[in-house]
């Protein structure tokens, strides 16, 4: 067929030649952005852009693997929004610089009375938020006023720490009250022994009342505290920016002028980002690229003290592990020391209780189920189970500080269980989905963990293994009345000692009853480049930076 | 012309429908509850039906349904569960990331897809068309993972020359306008600020373009070899027509049609696909943004999400279908 050269081609040269000059046009630039590369290409390691930015600076890139959900802390639960609401908030008290000992905060001083009912807090003076409103008495009465008045949905952490909301009866906070310009006076309806514990949590950030009544719930996208640093702007899934509070109470801090919290998802690629040297820290770094980056002298690694473990639940109502011989088989028949060295990198210690050795009450008389394979059998002929059994065995589908890499974690547990015959099939579903399986009883054998929150005892034992957590975090099912009545002692427990006891008798019934194969108190792992100075990793996970620079 | 794209807009109706129908029972059937993973591992019992009720995620879920159909209507997208946003609200700086980085990844994977393949057609079995098919087989079977860490170690780590990541320098920022970078640079008249906006999509949009780049060149090859053998190009030839005109002005006419349907499937699967190169070069786009929904069973994110990329998805093709008649006066729609 020969094409009508009349009109048809003529008309559509036309067209052609507009689109062809488009291209030309969108080539051109292209080709624009090319050069550019190459005439800047040191731009990426300087200091600063240069550009439009003054030369002195000091701007810390922090890479981090996700977004924060809202900058208001009091309405969420997640690690990546209190990274950055740590600096734009103070707390009434804090956690010590590397430990989860308490220190003055915006409270300078405080007293408990002796019954443990009532809390005298002397807080600083003239101090400012930073729209300009006075920090005093009635401001922090104010934001223990709207948190006492929320919900569950609304305020989670509140309803989680202190017991409900209101006049709820679990609610352990009686009142509020200013009774000076700076004095604040606290009664409880109960004592609560981790109280100033949970105080220093990052939710429990004192926000501008001015502020938080006036936008409502916009104040999540506008936050204003009194901390070192002030918000600037929040482009959703890639940066929180926070500049420098030039009236912070502390004097010669902050020491950064600007500070950048920028999501990278892909651990490598975060990794790549720092050393192109377009970041300045990163998180969640992988174990084993720690010697990479401990070789590299433009790179210093910088370790978190570990207030987490890392275990596999056994699911204490399905057969076969309602049997406590079966579980204890499981514990010996696990080399725990194996896989820190291999997945750990070495960077982690070896758990023999449900939580970490910095947690006040940690029971270290207790001996740990050693590796034996034989005692594994005897104890599993003694169940009954002489010739093993078959078995799920669930393998985390994403790392966690906890846990670098369940697939391989599980890999490893699987020839360590085949060693005294039993079989396990590796399984892995969606995180979500994971985790209400789980819940919902549905794994033989999972692994998990958890991060503590506030560095106390009943923040992992209460939590994660007490009978009143069955359904939400008691993964496994496990109950047993007299760990239940010791552990709600130890809540209300307000000597330290006593408290401590009651947590050591805890620790031997759980290592007795064996639910988990406690696996791993595990390092977490930063690193940032050879520039910046004081940068100390908090274990909860929520940096303050007040006090880091860059050289 | 008018009536028929009419009637294809009409068309559209049943399709978005029955998408969002789709999409609403596949999110529902996953297990997972919102609630416990906006709440997290601390969440007490109380607090997670609280939380399901203020979502209104103990309706049954026609009610559920229907509600987000009569929000729909009145183009109200839903609210984030995660953010308490309105996804209307904030879906826009995803989505012109999104459409930004495809956008470029496209005039690259054309430009270099279609010139590979005409002259792999027009020097047949020479050495050019068997290196470039060879590396359009390995283009169209690269994971874009390794390859777009392999682009970052080698021209950002070893040479220096790009970016790793993210769609500007960060320590110098761009005041957005309209969310599209380019745009908002060249609009302001800052060139040195779009010469760093363009440094950084040149890892991302190759990375990218990498596929549909494959693709369209052998389409591309498969569907000029069709041609070059018709009388017309015969004809064109031995009238003494130089072979770049025959080639480039007669024969692609006519062999680019199918190429077309191609590029706007393409362009179609880059928004909606882009969720690994978004990831590993930190883009934030709407890719990320419905995959990291997902995770949170963020529903009204999930579901609105995904019908603004089917949205644009059939408007695209129903571009192309007109850029047909654009292009071959032959075809004409009535």
């Amino acid at each position: 067929m020969i094409i009508n050269k009349n009109g048809g081609v003529n008309l559509g040269n036309k067209k052609i030649m507009s689109l062809a000059f488009l291209m030309l046009l969108l080539i051109s630039t292209v080709l624009y952005g090319c050069s550019g590369g190459s005439e800047e290409g040191s731009e990426g390691n300087g200091e600063t852009g240069g550009e439009g930015e003054s030369g002195g600076e000091k701007v810390l890139i922090f890479g981090r693997g996700g977004d924060s959900v809202s900058l208001d802390p009091i309405t969420v639960t997640d690690g990546e929004s209190f990274k950055v609401t740590k600096n734009i908030f103070d707390t009434l008290v804090n956690f010590g610089e590397q430990d989860t000992e308490i220190e003055g905060g915006l409270a300078s001083e405080w007293e408990a009375a002796e019954d443990g009912l009532t809390y005298t807090f002397q807080l600083e003076e003239g101090v400012t938020f930073h729209d300009g409103t006075d920090f005093n008495a009635e401001a922090v009465v104010a934001n223990f006023d709207r948190w006492a008045a929320g919900d569950a949905d609304q305020f989670p952490y509140y309803g989680s720490m202190f017991g409900g909301f209101g006049d709820e009866e679990g609610h352990v906070i009686e009142s509020v009250e200013a009774t000076g310009d700076y004095e604040v006076t606290i009664t409880l309806k109960r004592p609560m022994a981790p109280f100033l514990k949970n105080l220093a949590m990052s939710p429990f950030g004192i926000a501008s009342p001015t502020a938080f009544e006036e936008q409502g719930d916009a104040f999540g996208d506008n936050p204003v505290g009194t901390g070192p640093f002030k918000f600037v702007e929040w482009n959703r899934n890639d940066t929180v920016r926070i500049e420098k509070n030039e009236d912070y109470w502390i004097d010669g801090e902050p020491k950064l002028d600007e500070v950048v919290f920028r999501s990278i998802p892909d651990n490598s690629g975060r990794l790549n980002a720092l050393l192109a040297g377009e970041i300045d820290l990163a998180d969640g770094i992988n174990p084993s690229d720690a010697e990479t980056i401990e070789g590299d002298e433009n790179l210093q690694l910088f370790e978190r003290p570990s207030m987490n473990v890392g275990y596999l639940g056994l699911t204490n109502t399905r057969e076969p592990f309602n049997d406590p011989l079966v579980r204890q088989a499981m514990n010996h028949a696990i080399d725990r020391q194996a896989i820190i060295d291999a997945f750990f990198e070495g960077r982690g210690e070896v758990a023999k209780n449900p939580m970490p050795p910095v947690i006040s009450g940690y029971n270290d008389s207790i001996e740990g189920y050693e590796y034996d394979p034989e005692k594994a059998k005897e104890l599993l002929e003694e169940a009954g189970l002489g010739d093993g059994f078959e078995m799920e065995l669930w393998a985390m589908p994403v790392p966690r500080p906890y846990m670098p890499d369940g697939q391989k974690v599980a890999e490893a547990i699987q020839s360590d269980l085949a060693e005294v015959g039993i079989t396990a099939e590796i399984v892995s579903y969606e995180w979500a989905t994971y985790l209400e399986k789980a819940a919902n009883g549905e794994a033989d054998a999972f692994l998990l963990g958890w991060t503590g929150d506030n560095g106390d005892a009943d923040n992992f034992l209460y939590v994660l293994l007490d009978q009143d957590n069955i359904g939400s975090n008691n993964y496994t099912y496990y109950e047993n009345q007299e760990l239940h009545d010791i552990l709600i002692e130890a809540q209300t427990e307000v000597d330290e000692e006593v408290r401590n006891d009651l947590y050591m008798q805890a620790q031997e019934i759980i290592h007795e009853d064996a639910p988990w194969v406690p696996l791993a108190h595990s390092t977490p792992l930063l690193a940032g480049g050879s520039n910046v100075i004081d940068f100390k990793a908090h274990p909860t996970g929520s940096d303050k930076l007040s006090s880091v620079d860059l050289e | 012309m008018l009536h028929y794209i009419g009637k294809r807009l009409l068309q559209l109706i049943p399709v978005l429908l029955g998408m969002t129908f789709i999409v609403f029972m596949i999110i529902r059937a996953i297990p997972g509850d919102p609630a416990q993973v906006i709440l997290g591992q601390q969440a007490s019992e109380e607090a997670i039906k609280a939380l399901r009720t203020t979502l209104g995620l103990d309706n049954p879920w026609y009610i559920q349904y229907f509600d987000y159909l009569k929000g729909l209507v009145t183009g109200d997208l839903g609210q984030s569960l995660r953010t308490r946003t309105p996804v209307v609200d904030e879906v826009w700086p995803y989505l012109a990331a999104t459409i930004e980085l495809s956008v470029f990844a496209v005039i690259i994977a054309i430009i270099i897809g279609i010139n590979a393949g005409i002259i792999s057609a027009w020097f047949q079995n020479s050495w050019f068309d068997y290196l470039a098919m060879v590396i359009a087989l390995i283009g169209v079977s690269m994971p874009i993972f390794w390859l777009g860490l392999l682009n970052q170690w080698i021209f950002s780590i070893e040479l220096g020359l790009l970016p790793t990541s993210g769609r500007l320098n960060v320590r110098d920022p761009i005041e957005s306008i309209t969310g599209f970078y380019i745009i908002d640079t060249l609009v302001t008249g800052q060139f040195d600020q779009l010469a760093t906006v363009m440094r950084h999509l040149i890892l991302p949009g190759t990375a990218l373009a990498t596929i549909p780049m494959a693709i369209i060149a052998r389409m591309t090859r498969s569907s000029m070899l069709e041609v070059m053998r018709s009388d017309y190009v015969r004809t064109a030839r031995s009238k003494g027509l130089k072979m770049f005109w025959v080639v480039y002005k007669h024969a692609l006419k006519n062999a680019i049609i199918p190429v077309l349907t191609i590029i706007g499937l393409q362009m179609g699967l880059l928004l909606g696909g882009a969720i690994l190169t978004e990831t590993i070069f930190a883009w934030p786009g709407i890719g990320r943004y419905i995959y990291e929904a997902i995770g949170f069973r963020d529903y009204p994110v999930i579901q609105s999400g995904i019908l603004i990329v089917a949205f644009i998805f059939v408007m695209i093709n129903l571009f192309v279908d007109l850029l047909y008649s654009l292009i071959d006066p032959r075809i004409k729609y009535d």
